[in-house]
């Protein structure tokens, strides 16, 4: 009898420690939140797992994965060039710069890289930049959208749309352009195309100049934007940031003047960054890097030779057709380009891009031969994004917006 | 991060290091365990044969050298050879604006790799991934999960022994884990073969 009025008594301390734990949870203090993958600030298919005291985030864990393909797994299964449309679902804001970037990584694996006829070098950076305002103009027009400036976004996009036209006339489609081939292009450029892009060039600069007015110096914007998402120069490069976020953060930087590739070497623009490192310098960074790229242009429709896009090479370009249709060893050629691709040495090569996103870089494994033993895509929206769980704490929620909106991301690159 | 003029002096074309002094000064720190320079391309790659060292060797190129920027950090399957498995590093200098190469090999066996992310922190999502695609565990990371595929995937995608086409796997709540639509790739072609079927066989390296 004794012994069942002491279990009795246990039961309700049990209970009513019970009780207080409930409470507590119910009082609690943190709160689980989870935005995404489809929320129209994560751009894509980012999910964010924050931990919230009130209105401030204590943790954030980013989740990542929604779009992957295996690309990597993919590239190990065919021929270099077989792999170039893969490449413009890595960044597909900015494909044509990824075509060059990947297309550069192959052909310094190839012992190519400086054959590269002078004409298809100064078309390539005008590949990748219209690819960097066309990324740069949705970019700013998102984030702008983000945090309440709507307009902004339909001023960009059509500018955006002028610069679709001028890739679907130079590549046959708008948004998978698959534009470079290894050792040279798909298609030299088509008949009054660079009247057309200079008058692009003169238009999109009126553009530019509209969202800014509309922007750098608007009261909610800046608002939204100065001393939010403050990254250190220390971080940034300790996260391995790259691109208009590093920048953003104090660190003069761009691999097109600290390793020149193509013709960048042979161009004047210059290298904006920022101050503190918070959304606004991000933002600044973005606008002023559309500027330098239309200066970019300018020189580039300058300067422009003449001559052939492709390197001289049966073994890397596929020859002309008349010629396969004529002549025995075109005919050669072709077969081999197209059964086996091009005959890589044994090596590896590691080639960085400074993409409107940041450095791309591919790393290639060779054994020999037309398919890589591994390629391994180095994605900047990866390493950009994996700083996430160390800035967002100590934000308010409404700052994730304008974290996520000048960190500047895409997620088809960042899962490959 | 070193002083203006500390840095001017580092950064200038007179007094700047380059990359081979770099290789060197490290292949002399780590004497008997650090091998190379090997050089394809303009480009250097280190080979350390102690993989249980590696975080001490980037941890010294780091902090003594100013390699501040892993670039990359990726793995390869040497798929029937051993050691199985190569860990290929990549870093930078800001500083010198030097790229170097570090590789180490582990074997199948053994699968583990002491952690990079206390050097630099970028290094925490690059081995999850690393981890996530070939199963290679990193010793003394913080939060070792998968990263691309879904917690509790059963298997390792990047291993050359996993077929493209894709498995199967028994999840619950996955929409779908069968054998992509295509069956893994819709340009995978080989010469040779009696009729398409085999020159373009959707699936390469099948089980079995």
């Amino acid at each position: 009898m004794t012994a069942t009025q002491q279990i009795e008594v246990k039961d309700s301390a049990a209970r009513s420690a019970q009780a207080v734990d409930d409470l507590r949870d119910v009082q609690g203090e943190k709160m689980i939140l989870n935005m995404g993958p489809s929320h129209p600030a994560t751009h894509g298919v980012l999910r964010l797992v924050l931990e919230l005291d009130g209105e401030i985030i204590t943790k954030a864990d980013p989740e990542i994965g929604y779009l992957h393909r295996g690309d990597e797994k993919i590239a190990e299964n065919m021929t270099y060039n077989q792999f170039i449309p893969y490449t413009d679902r890595l960044d597909y804001l900015a494909p044509l710069a990824n075509n060059v970037a990947y297309s550069l990584a192959v052909e310094k694996l190839l012992g190519i890289h400086d054959k590269l006829p002078e004409r298809c070098q100064y078309i390539r950076v005008i590949c990748c930049e219209l690819a960097r305002i066309s990324a740069h103009l949705l970019g700013l027009g998102a984030f702008a959208m983000d945090v309440g400036a709507l307009t902004v976004f339909l001023h960009t996009f059509t500018e955006r749309e002028k610069i679709y036209n001028l890739i679907e006339a130079l590549t046959g489609a708008r948004f998978t352009t698959t534009y470079t081939r290894i050792g040279g292009l798909s298609r030299d450029l088509p008949v009054g195309w660079t009247d057309e892009l200079a008058k692009f060039s003169q238009e999109v600069s009126v553009a530019i100049g509209e969202a800014d007015k509309l922007l750098t110096r608007n009261k909610i914007f800046v608002d939204r934007t100065r001393d939010v998402g403050v990254i250190s120069r220390e971080d940034a490069i300790d996260f391995g940031l790259t691109g208009p976020n590093l920048r953003g953060s104090n660190m003069e930087y761009d691999l097109r003047k600290a390793h020149p590739y193509l013709v960048y070497d042979q161009l004047d623009f210059d290298v904006p960054y920022g101050e503190v490192g918070d959304c606004y310098d991000r933002y600044l960074v973005r606008m002023e890097e559309m500027r330098q790229s239309v200066r970019l242009l300018d020189q580039c429709l300058a300067k422009l030779p003449g001559g052939p896009v492709n390197v001289d090479d049966g073994k890397i370009i596929l020859p002309d057709k008349q010629k396969v249709l004529s002549s025995m060893e075109e005919l050669i050629h072709q077969f081999m380009l197209v059964t086996q691709g091009q005959d890589a040495p044994a090596g590896e090569v590691y080639f960085g891009a400074e993409n409107p996103k940041g450095e791309l870089g591919f790393y290639i494994f060779s054994k020999g031969g037309g398919v890589p033993y591994r390629l391994k895509i180095r994605a900047p929206s990866f390493a950009n994004l994996s700083i996430l769980s160390h800035t967002l704490p100590g934000h308010m929620i409404s700052d994730v917006v304008a974290i996520l909106g000048s960190l500047d991301f895409v997620m088809g690159e960042c899962d490959r | 991060m070193p002083s203006q003029p500390e840095r001017e002096r580092r950064l200038s074309p007179e007094t700047r290091m380059t990359a081979k002094q770099l290789a060197k000064t490290l292949k002399q720190q780590f004497k008997g365990i650090v091998s190379g320079p090997v050089e394809f391309r303009g480009e250097l790659t280190l080979e350390v044969s102690d993989a249980s060292r590696i975080a001490e060797v980037c941890q010294f190129a780091k902090a003594e050298q100013g390699f501040d920027f892993l670039v990359d950090l990726t793995t390869i399957d040497n798929h029937e050879e051993t050691p199985r498995w190569t860990a290929v590093y990549h870093i930078y200098g800001y500083e010198h604006f030097c790229h170097l190469r570090l590789k180490t090999s582990v074997s199948e066996e053994e699968s583990e790799l002491p952690t990079v992310s206390s050097v630099w922190r970028t290094a925490n999502w690059h081995e999850r991934e690393a981890y996530d695609m070939m199963g290679i565990r990193f010793a003394g990371h913080p939060d070792l999960r998968r990263i691309l595929m879904w917690e509790g995937y059963p298997y390792f995608p990047l291993r050359k022994d996993f077929p493209l086409a894709g498995k199967p796997s028994e999840m619950p709540d996955v929409a779908f884990s069968d054998p992509a639509p295509l069956e893994g790739g819709p340009f995978v072609t080989m010469a040779g073969g009696e009729d398409s079927t085999a020159r373009e066989p959707r699936e390469r390296n099948p089980e079995g």
